[in-house]
């Protein structure tokens, strides 16, 4: 993440309405190259919110630019309606109340684990949603990494240096992931950047309006009335746990097939394997939790039948592999002992390796 | 002082360009060109413009199209036959044009791929026998690397994000660890493919390229019609925008002037519509993954390298998106965007320089051949 920077006077221009006359200043976040990302207040100065906005882009043809605005904007909101089961389609029209055995299913299932929609403009181009306190899951196993190549000077619970606690980390992300992926929602972009490690809680602050809540979220407006925490409970200031919440869904979609949900796994694998090499083998605990996690959506036969398609993914992945040569065998790797493998291919001038979570190294390849 | 020369015939379009990579003139002579930190005082300076390509010769740059008739695409076994009918004159005449002796020849470079198997099996057949007849060394170049190379050398970029865009290829490309890794691609189609197979519903014509008369065309059409947007993260889709262009154009064969605008109904839709219409949304979509790209590698400056590189409208829009985020976009000419053999000789003689060579035995060709395979070598 980009150290936020004030907005320059200039700048304050080209914020759509009504965030050019906002009394507080607007603190950039992040900069990609979809949109921009400010943490301000909306509504009310005691809400804080994440302003997402999506700048017109000149080279694109004026029409097609409101057109591809307009409907990302939309699809992104929808999805986190949906999700966090806000409107008509979650709690209005006399249902009953729902189930709390099948509470990770459908509308609703992801109330507290992904920011609710404050407000959109799609003509003005932007997102306002709640903001998440906490830093990222990517700092933190950071954090956790440096503790340990540094010979463990911050002792885990468990008196390790760690592990078990960010195996625990990595469950809790197999089994949120699990429980998108069964609400029906596939993120697109999953990775330990769009993940949110919220705090169970803050030190109780005293200028707060206390009435005997351990509430740490504000008062909740009008608007925001989806400010939704789970009861939080005092715990010792431990730095991997919380709450896992999931962010920046503008590239998700609505899709209930495998294909898409291996993919979706298979982006945040690949994410996670460049961004914390370190922790690369411990990614299998995430994949364990998606698919036999109690908190997962996707326990049992649904999960099961993902990490399946997984293994076809990874064999595509970016490789547009040919028929050729086959060398298939059932063994060790050679290069470093790790076994059993099921197979290899060997194509003309493209190694594709197939087995599950592991590089083969051939011998004596340039 | 080294020469090449170099053989392209991976599509419809036969070249042969003979190049010179004058030896480095520091009384030092480093073992590697690129080694730009040492300069003449003998102090060190680090990282000075280590990206930069060093400075080339073009001996001679030859090249003959096989245009098809309008409505038709290139077969492979026409297009091979083509290769074979013109091989020999264009090296003739380009030897000529060099002026250089046998001797002076360093290597004979040709494209392995990847491209259309019979064409590209000709130039091949091309390249082996020059080298048994002349007694050069052989080497097999990756098309998509011979365009990136010609691109830095051409422009003097220095570390570009890289839109190689042709009728084959649609990739996003950024430098890295002596690989060129692909971070988005076509999934299906490339966007060549697409803009060629839609001039041939409108029987637009193939000479001197399809691209290029839908370029034309699209200079007087004013519609944005609705097609559909298929950006797939940090890659592209083109099939369906193809199939539904095509729809259209068959409407608008069937309609004979009925097809009025949706916004004014009154002025009808014409070609030129159609073509604005497909060319504003597929080159909207590659600026667009070509942006993230940048993003995420943290990269300002663009290269566009491949045949639908020459397209203005293109280099226009991507200049906005790099000067938007600060940086510049480099292009080239149709001398070095199409399809040429200058671009084969010279990655070839980058490559021979660090030692590659292809045996004989291994002189093969092949339909698919990833760009990140190629270790970079000459690049640190």
């Amino acid at each position: 993440m980009t150290e936020p920077i004030p907005l320059s006077p200039s700048a304050h221009d080209r914020l759509p309405i009504p965030f050019n006359t906002s009394p507080e200043p607007l603190v950039l976040i992040a900069q990609g190259a979809e949109s921009l990302l400010y943490k301000t207040v909306f509504l009310s100065l005691s809400q804080p919110a994440a302003l997402k906005i999506r700048p017109v882009k000149k080279w694109r043809h004026p029409t097609l630019d409101k057109r591809l605005t307009r409907a990302r904007i939309l699809a992104e909101a929808r999805v986190l309606v949906k999700l966090s089961g806000e409107g008509i389609a979650a709690g209005g029209g006399g249902r009953k109340v729902k189930d709390p055995k099948r509470e990770g299913e459908g509308v609703g299932g992801m109330r507290g684990l992904v920011p609710a929609v404050l407000g959109l403009d799609w003509e003005g181009g932007w997102l306002v949603t709640e903001w998440i306190e906490g830093g990222t899951i990517k700092e933190a196993i950071y954090r956790g990494s440096r503790a340990r190549t540094m010979g463990g000077s911050r002792v885990g619970l468990s008196g390790d240096d760690g592990v078990e606690e960010l195996r625990g980390l990595l469950r809790k992300m197999g089994e949120v992931v699990g429980k998108l992926h069964a609400c029906g929602v596939v993120h697109g972009d999953l990775t330990t950047s769009n993940m949110m490690l919220r705090p169970l809680t803050t030190i109780p602050d005293k200028s707060f309006e206390s009435d005997g809540h351990d509430e740490t979220s504000p008062q909740p407006s009008v608007a925001a009335s989806a400010s939704m925490q789970p009861q939080p409970t005092t715990t010792p200031n431990d730095s991997l746990s919380g709450d896992l919440v999931l962010i920046d869904f503008g590239l998700a979609t609505q899709s209930v097939s495998d294909e898409d949900r291996a993919v979706d796994l298979y982006v945040l694998e690949r994410a996670f394997g460049s961004t914390h090499p370190r922790e690369e083998e411990l990614f299998a605990c995430v994949l364990h939790a998606y698919a036999h996690g109690e908190g997962s959506g996707m326990k049992g036969k649904p999960g099961k039948t993902v990490i399946r398609k997984l293994e076809d993914v990874r064999m595509r992945g970016r490789k547009k592999s040919m028929l050729g040569r086959v060398d298939v065998f059932i063994g060790k790797c050679e290069g470093c002992q790790h076994g059993p493998l099921l197979a290899a291919f060997r194509q003309h001038l493209l190694i594709t390796e197939i087995l599950v979570g592991h590089h083969y190294h051939w011998p004596a390849m340039a | 002082m080294r020469i090449a020369v170099g053989l392209e015939g991976s599509a419809n379009k036969l070249g042969v360009g003979i190049i010179l990579h004058p030896s480095h003139d520091t009384p030092t002579d480093p073992p590697s060109p690129h080694d730009s930190a040492h300069s003449d005082d003998g102090a060190f300076h680090p990282h000075s413009k280590q990206h930069i390509s060093p400075p080339v010769q073009i001996l001679a740059n030859l090249r003959h199209t096989f245009v098809s008739p309008p409505g038709t695409g290139f077969l492979p076994k026409d297009t091979a036959a083509h290769h074979r009918r013109w091989v020999v004159r264009l090296v003739r005449q380009a030897m000529k044009q060099a002026k250089v002796r046998l001797e002076d020849i360093d290597c004979i470079c040709y494209t392995k791929g990847p491209g259309m198997g019979a064409p590209l099996g000709s130039v091949a057949i091309a390249a082996r026998t020059l080298s048994q007849l002349w007694d050069k060394p052989l080497i097999g170049v990756n098309h998509c690397v011979g365009h990136i190379e010609m691109g830095r050398a051409i422009t003097g970029a220095e570390n570009p994000v890289v839109l190689y865009v042709s009728g084959g290829n649609t990739q996003v490309i950024a430098y890295s660890a002596q690989r060129y890794r692909i971070f988005g691609e076509a999934l299906d189609i490339a966007v060549g493919n697409c803009l060629d197979r839609f001039a041939r519903v409108l029987h637009i014509s193939n000479d001197p390229a399809p691209g290029y008369n839908i370029e034309q065309l699209a200079k007087t059409g004013n519609v944005l019609l609705e097609l559909p947007y298929a950006v797939k993260g940090m890659d592209v889709s083109f099939s369906g925008i193809l199939a539904r262009v095509e729809e259209m154009a068959k409407k608008l064969e069937a309609s004979n002037g009925s097809w009025l605008d949706p916004e004014t109904n009154t002025t009808p839709i014409t070609k030129s519509d159609l073509c604005f219409t497909l060319q504003e949304t597929v080159f909207a979509m590659l600026v667009e993954i070509t942006e993230r790209a940048m993003a995420h590698v943290g990269a300002a400056q663009v290269l566009i390298v491949g045949g639908v590189g020459c397209n203005e409208r293109l280099q226009q829009m991507m200049g906005i998106m790099a000067e938007e985020r600060g940086g510049s976009v480099y292009a080239t000419d149709e001398r070095f965007c199409i399809d040429n053999g200058i671009m084969i000789a010279h990655a070839g003689l980058l490559a021979h320089k660090m030692g590659f060579e292809t045996q004989l035995e291994d002189s093969t060709f092949t339909q698919r051949f990833r760009t990140d395979e190629v270790l970079v070598n000459w690049r640190d």
